[in-house]
């Protein structure tokens, strides 16, 4: 740094010898967040826009096909038109045959937030160092994303052995349920969706617990408080809180318009 | 509820006592939304007013987990703005893509009407 060069003017010497320390000279963070705090928001960002591309695909689908015209009560399964939710996810396990339009949607929304809450409570205990807190609210955590990833266990299941009455083909018989290529409900691609939409969603869900279980593992083994911050419990908070908003989108626009 | 801290002492020294009330108002803020949105379906038919709703509903949702939950709100503006901007471009794609959709289903059904 000191030694003098030939070909060009220098400045001043003061100017030298201090150190570059503006906001992009290193050795600072200019977002105030640490390195891993913010390629987990990149890495988010990145996985909003898979997410954003397969709600805008359903979007333009949706709007390829027919729309439904008639009477709401009147509703029947056919491939003609886009089928409404209300009639497609209206069962609830343990209550066979009868209609509830939504419920059990509803019911995994509630417990997919709660999950969320759980989560934050998690983090807030780490901001104190309270590794107890910590270790509680992410067993809840866990609690309530393993019982999301089993709603949806059933939902799927439900929705891949259909109703009782089955809808009549094209070809005349009667199919029951749905899989990639054909189902009850309407067209093809409204099966596919919701299996890729629901299924990218709930492999994110376990990814959320297998970090949530090593987030667990390690809190109870001190690692974060030999570590001197929960910052990793922080971080997997950013991830699962994500999963969350991602289904809020889900929700609005596979359920309910 | 979240006021049975420990009692054990830690060798870093004294636990502080949670402090979750933001955590709960923003719970129910999003259990009150969600349950509005429930009430609009359910209430009015099925409308292009109807949905725009509960997207606005929707979008309010996402703000308050996105802001709180994940604590955007409180990060620096540079890094508010890196977020936001991407995802307002989506709102485009969407759009653009929809509009998409209504054509390829106008050309499909009524081209040779």
């Amino acid at each position: 740094m000191s030694t003098t060069s030939t070909t060009q003017t220098l400045p001043t010497n003061a100017s030298i010898e201090r150190p570059r320390s503006g906001t992009w000279d290193g050795g600072n963070e200019p977002f105030k967040a640490s390195y891993g705090k913010l390629m987990m928001w990149f890495f988010l960002l990145s996985d909003a826009f898979t997410f954003a591309a397969f709600l805008t695909t359903y979007g333009l689908m949706r709007h390829r096909h027919l729309a439904y015209t008639g009477d709401h009560k009147d509703f029947v399964f056919s491939s003609a038109y886009w089928p409404i939710p209300d009639h497609v996810f209206n069962s609830f396990p343990g209550l066979h045959g009868v209609d509830l339009p939504l419920a059990f949607v509803a019911l995994m929304t509630m417990i997919l937030i709660f999950s969320s809450v759980t989560m934050v409570l998690a983090v807030e205990a780490g901001h104190r160092m309270d590794k107890a807190d910590v270790q509680k609210w992410l067993l809840w955590t866990l609690l309530f994303g393993a019982t999301f990833l089993s709603c949806q266990a059933w939902e799927w299941s439900h929705f891949i052995h259909g109703t009782d009455a089955g809808t009549k083909m094209l070809d005349g018989t009667i199919f029951y349920g749905a899989n990639l290529q054909m189902n009850q409900y309407g067209p093809v691609l409204f099966a596919d969706l919701f299996f890729f939409i629901t299924g990218f969603h709930g492999t994110h869900v376990f990814s959320g617990l297998v970090l949530l279980t090593y987030c667990f593992i390690a809190t109870t083994n001190g690692t974060f408080e030999k570590r001197g911050h929960y910052e990793m419990v922080e971080k997997v908070g950013l991830y699962w809180h994500f999963v969350d908003l991602v289904w809020v989108f889900v929700f609005t626009f596979f359920y309910l318009v | 509820m979240a006021h049975n801290a420990t009692d054990h002492t830690q060798p870093t020294g004294e636990i502080q006592k949670p402090v979750t009330g933001w955590i709960w108002k923003t719970f129910f803020v999003l259990v009150g939304i969600t349950a509005l949105e429930f009430a609009v379906t359910f209430i009015m038919d099925p409308s292009t007013f109807r949905n725009s709703i509960l997207i606005i509903l929707t979008i309010f949702k996402a703000f308050f987990i996105v802001a709180e939950f994940m604590h955007l709100k409180h990060e620096t503006k540079g890094l508010i703005w890196t977020i936001m901007i991407p995802m307002a471009l989506l709102i485009w794609l969407m759009v653009a893509l929809i509009t998409e959709g209504s054509a390829i289903g106008e050309a499909i059904f009524s081209a040779f009407k």
